[in-house]
């Protein structure tokens, strides 16, 4: 490199690195505009066109998006508000359900009541009217028991003590005879 | 000097072509590549209404979206950065494209290490930022410009020369001294590492092989800082660019 240094030195013609000589301003001039033009008419263009239809997109799509969030939003509070409605109406139905029930229960209790007392009443009527006639029918025959006593103390001329005795047993007797028969009817 | 390689074809013409004029060609080629294919998938993406860009679309829009965001929005706003993109994207990449090929092995020399370029691209960015104050202020863009308000009417004497070189001839001449004297400094350090690195392996004795891996490691220690300038630069080159046109624009004027 000195050698060369030296030698373009000696032949007086070391160029200058700050004067360009002219087929370097030429190839740099063809190379800068070259590039200038292609970049101008060509790569920038497409760049920014392609930059520009993206934010749009970008845009487009946030609106999109908002409005389905907000479409979203109206269902949601639709189907919110449809859910209170379907929520009170069936309170109201239980409500109704449950005071007709009671309604149904209380009704049902005053009949099971009403129905106790008319057997408890009929029950008593039937035990009422049996003890009358088993007192009709009591008094009858002790009535008659009393009279056949009586004619038969008095039928016997109570003579003796064996007659006395005799009577005695025959009443008792007859009056077990009775009483099998009654107790047979 | 590496700088000023043999002339391969069209000797004596102003279409003479060079190694390092060979190597932009080949980077042209490569930025042309890379960003029709990049635009491919963008068209295709706008035909086919398809939002969610692949892996290799979205490294496209990181790269573009780097020059549109971080740098012309953030400074001119969206409407006249927009504007203004055309011109700083592409100073961008190629400064980008035209930087790296100076640590790409068989390039080894950066496309911007010679003034030419970095020249059209600081005459491109002098005509847009006039042509932004013209547009926007007409003539009172240079009398705002060289006759800055606020300031008491003898100092102008001082200021107004001042002015005229600074914005006038010194913006766009440290643009393209800038670019390309980091290339050129660049390049000599990584020549320098490189060729002590072989001159210790292979010509010293003894001992003195020892230093080849320590001027190899810095050789590749420059070569990650190369990286580093190359995208620097690139992005300093874009940055003054838009503030130039920024201050063109802004209403002070």
């Amino acid at each position: 490199m000195i050698s060369r240094i030296l030698a373009a030195a000696a032949e007086g013609e070391t160029p200058n690195p700050l004067l360009p000589s002219s087929y370097d301003l030429l190839w740099s001039s063809v190379v800068f505009v070259i590039l200038l033009a292609f970049f101008w008419f060509k790569v920038l263009p497409n760049f920014k066109k392609t930059l520009d239809q993206r934010a749009e997109a970008i845009e487009g799509r946030l609106e999109a998006a908002e409005k389905a969030q907000a479409e979203a939003a109206a269902k949601t509070a639709n189907i919110e508000a449809a859910q209170a409605e379907a929520r009170a109406e069936a309170a109201k139905i239980r409500d109704e359900a449950r005071s007709e029930g009671a309604a149904i229960l209380a009704e049902l209790k005053e009949q099971a009541a009403s129905e106790a007392a008319r057997l408890t009443a009929t029950a008593k009527a039937q035990i009422e009217a049996e003890r009358q006639a088993a007192l009709i029918s009591l008094r009858a025959e002790v009535g008659s028991l009393a009279i056949d006593l009586a004619s038969s103390v008095v039928g016997a001329s109570l003579k003796n003590d064996k007659v006395a005795a005799g009577v005695v047993d025959q009443f008792l007797a007859d009056l077990e005879a009775g009483d099998k028969a009654g107790k047979k009817k | 000097m590496e700088f000023y390689p043999e002339i391969v074809a069209f000797d004596g013409t102003p279409f003479a072509l060079n190694r390092i004029m060979l190597i932009r060609l080949i980077v042209l080629g490569a930025l042309l590549i890379l960003f029709w294919a990049w635009t491919a998938k963008f068209k295709k993406a706008n035909r086919t209404n398809s939002y969610v860009p692949g892996r290799f679309q979205l490294m496209g829009e990181i790269a573009l979206n780097f020059v549109r965001k971080s740098i012309a929005h953030d400074q001119l706003g969206e409407k006249d950065g927009d504007r203004f993109l055309p011109l700083l994207t592409t100073i961008f990449f190629v400064t980008l494209g035209m930087n790296i090929t100076g640590i790409i092995p068989g390039f080894n020399i950066a496309g911007t290490s010679v003034i030419g370029l970095p020249i059209v691209m600081a005459l491109a960015a002098y005509v847009t930022f006039i042509y932004a104050g013209v547009k926007r202020h007409g003539g009172h863009f240079f009398s705002a410009s060289l006759f800055p308000a606020g300031v008491p009417k003898p100092f102008y004497i001082l200021v107004t020369p001042i002015e005229l070189l600074s914005t006038f001839i010194l913006r766009p001449v440290t643009l393209a001294l800038r670019l390309t004297m980091n290339m050129i400094a660049g390049h000599l350090l990584l020549v320098l590492c490189f060729s002590a690195t072989q001159f210790f392996l292979f010509n010293a004795d003894g001992f003195f092989k020892a230093f080849g891996a320590g001027t190899f490691l810095f050789g590749f220690a420059f070569t990650l800082f190369e990286i580093l300038v190359a995208f620097l630069q690139a992005y300093v080159f874009t940055l003054l660019t838009t503030v130039y046109i920024q201050l063109a624009l802004s209403d002070e004027h």
